[in-house]
């Protein structure tokens, strides 16, 4: 199947979130769409899914017109798409899953399942997409849901599939074997659409590259073109692009856990952090990142074993108390957790000192001062606002990040607990953050970084755990090998080489 | 109740605010008179007998039609501002000394629900909050006797005191055990009327020579003094709700307590993971809002019934949360909406009285206002507004006529 996307033009409100943009995929090709977050590439995927309709620009399909109202239309026409977000019934087997909506009727209309599973089988061999077809979606880890989600994809016939951001959920080994699925696909003679922001990833599996920005197509680079002219291209401007780091310098320890034990049936683990470190978290999302989070910030309780920040036990403390204690934290979610949306960006800023002074005595809030500071941190951290009154909810997510980030570093801080801190943003503001933790770790201050972005891991890691399910499989330099670090992600030990694993 | 429907229903009264801007509370209070025209069209019976000659007189029956609502809205208005046809300067201002009556008790349980709403808790329980109070109020008020501002003063902090606790309980409960505000203070209204009556049949609360439920009357010095001469009822319990109005907008604005209620009203997740507590929060909200609604009870109380009954308080806590959604939960505009809210049930009288529309046709506006503003959409469908939330970029530019 070849489609043409011609001068598609989309605007919300004031905004043209995609600008004119022409393009062609032919059969048999992996195309990759390069940009930043909020560049367009969502949006365009949304018309070509026929979630939204353009305001201007028409699809075209082996050469004819083609209309798509809502997403049937688009399956219909033979395109598949695989959302970030799986539209998976985790209580239905695999089979019945992909069968959901187009299901194979037996007699008297029931479900064939046999036929199902017969279908799943026969996609699975075809190309090397493994799954136990009878098995419960919700217990397959991401990469296999992952998996069922092409598998439905495939069954109705795709011809032209959609990946938006595949990788975010996958260890590196997940991702090469999603890349080798997607070239068994193009050899088949159909073809994918890969979207990604990971130059590493877009290098290495595509047979074109396109970029956006700022809804428009500014580049067709070469496959072979480096990362950093992608990256320049993305941006618009050239990007250096990993803070060159100073050694570690570092000092006593900070935190202490003692045979924490993160969730039943896992061991206790032991991890040490000192101050002027960077420990890194690595593994796959989901394997004890987050409780581990929650009992430093003060949210849960261990089931067993000690925490000790500076010899001090904060097992169990409440939040505020270990706050107090120097402890800065970087959620996750920055909107759900880290921000209050309709608050301004100068109550934010004081979202958890307002009780203390200078910016408040006896029980009132000492608003001069508070402004003060907000000016003050707007400045120092460049956060970008209409002014120091609007909504945090208003805010870009780099400027978000930065607004959490100035609040959490303008306190004197022992250890920073800071999780994915540049998830979702565009270079120019990654480039920030991660120079600012890297100030705060020149300052003495010991750091908790979790992350999945193994490429951020590297650069700022003075020494990286292994999550498996619950427990530190290995703790690394961050020199060792990349292949190594994901066979760890997938629970070997650290002492397993790279071949033998293989 | 569980979890999700927990969440749902703090969703909805933290999202109160943006859910109708200015333009859209304004608006539904227009279609609401609309509406209320033609009501006020279709029980008059002068006005279905002109249509039913529409054949043969079509202007007639739309003359008599017009003549029936303009007559009916009129009287409303007179009845809630001022009666240019007074005879003496007092009948001049009866009808704005009444609306301010009506409203001072509605001004305080809708502050009450106001500041509920803050901390993202949905404070149903105004009612009995406000009922404890009159009781609170009336008991201190005829039991002792007391040097006078004194005794005035005793029997209001009675009044906020026993609403307090009536509030404060269920804040209590939900950050200590989660138990959902909108359940325990609907419950704790029933208890709240039926203490009243169980009072009632306490020789305490009997009022001598009477057999029926009904209190000694408030001694003289425990009466909230009226501001006006003569047989205005306006009294200084408008002095108290706009203090109590201005401090509840100082204590959202300016204190650390208001601080924490908003930004847990408004994000919990983010509240608590900046260090807050929200038990606290929760236990702090409830308890000065129903020590508000417990205030309603004793201005009530002071200011114009003077006796305990078990029909204390009618409707105060009730009506309290359609001025705080018409005053889209904030501190002006609950105050303006009490004085709307006063002045249509002040209006009302008279306009039955005058033209023999029902007073009814109040409760009819009072409960389509509620109603266009819980559905924020419709009433921008009808007046062909951009739908804000049209898209995430659109929603800070489609503000206006499109």
């Amino acid at each position: 199947m070849k489609l043409e996307l011609r001068h598609i033009t989309k605007r919300f409100g004031t905004v043209v979130a995609n600008d004119g943009i022409s393009l062609t995929v032919q059969a048999g090709e992996i195309l990759c769409l390069l940009g930043e977050n909020g560049a367009g590439k969502s949006t365009l995927m949304n018309l070509l899914f026929g979630v939204t309709r353009p305001d201007a620009g028409a699809l075209a399909i082996d050469g004819r017109a083609a209309v798509f109202d809502s997403p049937q239309d688009a399956i219909r026409a033979g395109i598949g798409m695989v959302h970030q977000h799986f539209a998976l019934v985790p209580t239905l087997t695999v089979a019945e899953n992909v069968a959901l909506g187009d299901e194979p009727a037996g007699r008297l209309g029931w479900l064939d399942r046999r036929a199902a599973a017969d279908d799943v089988r026969r996609l699975s061999d075809e190309y090397g997409l493994a799954v136990p077809p009878e098995a419960l979606v919700g217990d397959l880890s991401v990469g296999l849901q992952q998996r069922v989600e092409i598998i439905k994809a495939l069954r109705r016939d795709a011809q032209l599939l959609i990946l938006d951001e595949p990788t975010a959920v996958l260890t590196p080994q997940e991702s090469e074997r999603l890349f080798g699925v997607m070239r068994r696909l193009r050899d088949s003679g159909r073809s994918v659409i890969f979207i990604s922001h990971k130059l590493r990833e877009v290098r290495s599996v595509a047979d074109r590259i396109i970029v956006i920005r700022r809804g428009r197509v500014v580049g067709t680079p070469a496959r072979d073109a480096s990362e950093s002219e992608l990256a320049a291209m993305m941006v618009g401007r050239p990007v250096e692009l990993l803070a060159a780091k100073p050694g570690a310098a570092p000092g006593a320890t900070v935190l202490r856990l003692g045979r924490v034990v993160l969730r039943p049936g896992a061991g206790g683990i032991d991890l040490d952090v000192r101050a002027g470190e960077i420990v890194a978290l690595a593994g796959v999302q989901g394997n004890g990142q987050a409780e581990l989070v929650d009992l430093l910030t003060g949210r849960r309780r261990p089931a067993a074993g000690a925490i000790e920040l500076r010899s001090d036990d904060i097992a169990g403390r409440s939040t505020r108390e270990i706050l107090a204690k120097g402890v800065g934290y970087i959620p996750e979610d920055r909107d759900r957790d880290g921000l209050v949306g309709d608050l301004s960006v100068t109550e934010n800023l004081i979202l958890d000192t307002y009780h203390a002074p200078p910016f408040s005595r006896r029980a009132h809030l000492r608003l001069g001062r508070i402004a003060d500071h907000a000016d003050t941190l707007m400045r120092q951290f460049d956060i970008r606002a209409a002014s120091a009154a609007s909504a945090a909810g208003t805010l870009s997510g780099g400027n978000a990040q930065k607004l959490v980030l100035a609040r959490e570093l303008s306190r004197a801080l022992g250890l920073l607990v800071a999780v994915e801190p540049t998830r979702g943003l565009d270079i120019g503001s990654v480039e920030f953050v991660r120079r600012r933790i890297l100030e705060a770790r020149a300052g003495g201050t010991a750091i908790v970084l979790v992350s999945s972005d193994l490429d951020e891991i590297v650069a700022l890691a003075d020494r990286i755990a292994v999550l498996y399910r619950g427990d530190v499989v290995g703790i690394v330099g961050p020199d060792v090998p990349r292949a190594q670090l994901g066979l760890m992600m997938a629970g070997a030990s650290a002492g397993t080489s790279v071949d033998a694993a293989a | 109740m569980n979890g999700a429907a927990a969440r749902r229903l703090r969703t909805a009264a933290t999202g109160l605010r943006s859910a109708g801007d200015g333009t859209v509370t304004l608006l539904a209070v227009v279609l609401a008179f609309a509406a209320g025209a033609f009501v006020i069209a279709v029980s008059d019976d002068a006005v279905l007998e002109s249509w039913g000659d529409v054949a043969t007189d079509p202007l007639g029956a739309i003359e008599e039609t017009v003549a029936t609502v303009a007559d009916a809205y009129w009287a409303l208005i007179r009845g809630a501002i001022l009666d240019p046809q007074g005879a003496s300067l007092e009948a001049v201002l009866s009808p704005l000394s009444e609306t301010v009556v009506t409203a001072t008790p509605l001004m305080l349980s809708g502050l009450a629900v106001t500041l509920a709403f803050r901390a993202g808790l949905f404070n149903i329980g105004g009612q009995g909050q406000a009922v404890v109070g009159a009781a609170a109020a009336a008991f201190v008020g005829f039991h002792f006797n007391l040097a006078p501002g004194i005794h005035l003063a005793a029997a209001l902090a009675a009044g906020i005191l026993a609403g307090a606790v009536w509030g404060g309980v269920p804040g209590w409960l939900k950050g200590r055990t989660g138990a959902h505000e909108v359940i325990t203070t609907i419950m704790l209204n029933y208890v709240a009327t039926i203490l009243i009556v169980y009072l009632l049949a306490h020789e305490t609360f009997r009022r001598e020579g009477r057999a029926d439920a009904i209190s000694p009357l408030v001694r003289p010095d425990a009466r909230l003094p009226h501001l006006l001469g003569g047989d205005l009822r306006l009294h200084a319990g408008l002095l108290v709700a706009l203090a109590a109005a201005a401090a509840v907008g100082w204590l959202l604005a300016r204190t650390t307590a208001g601080f924490e209620l908003r930004a847990t009203g408004l994000n919990l997740r983010a509240a608590e993971t900046a260090g807050m507590r929200p038990a606290r929060v929760y236990l702090v909200a409830m308890a000065v809002a129903g020590g508000l609604a417990g205030l309603a009870g004793a201005t009530q109380m002071l200011g114009t019934d003077f006796t305990l009954t078990p029909g204390v308080a009618t409707g105060i806590g009730f009506t309290g949360i359609s001025v705080a959604l018409l005053g889209r939960a904030t501190v002006k505009g609950t105050v303006a909406a009490s004085l709307l809210f006063g002045g249509l049930q002040a209006g009302g009288i008279q306009m039955q009285a005058s033209t023999g529309t029902p007073v009814d046709l109040v409760t009819i506006i009072q409960g389509l206002i509620v109603l266009f503003i819980a559905a924020p959409l419709l009433v921008r469908s009808v007046f062909r507004l951009r739908a804000a939330d049209a898209s995430p970029v659109a929603a800070s530019t489609a503000r206006g006529w499109s």
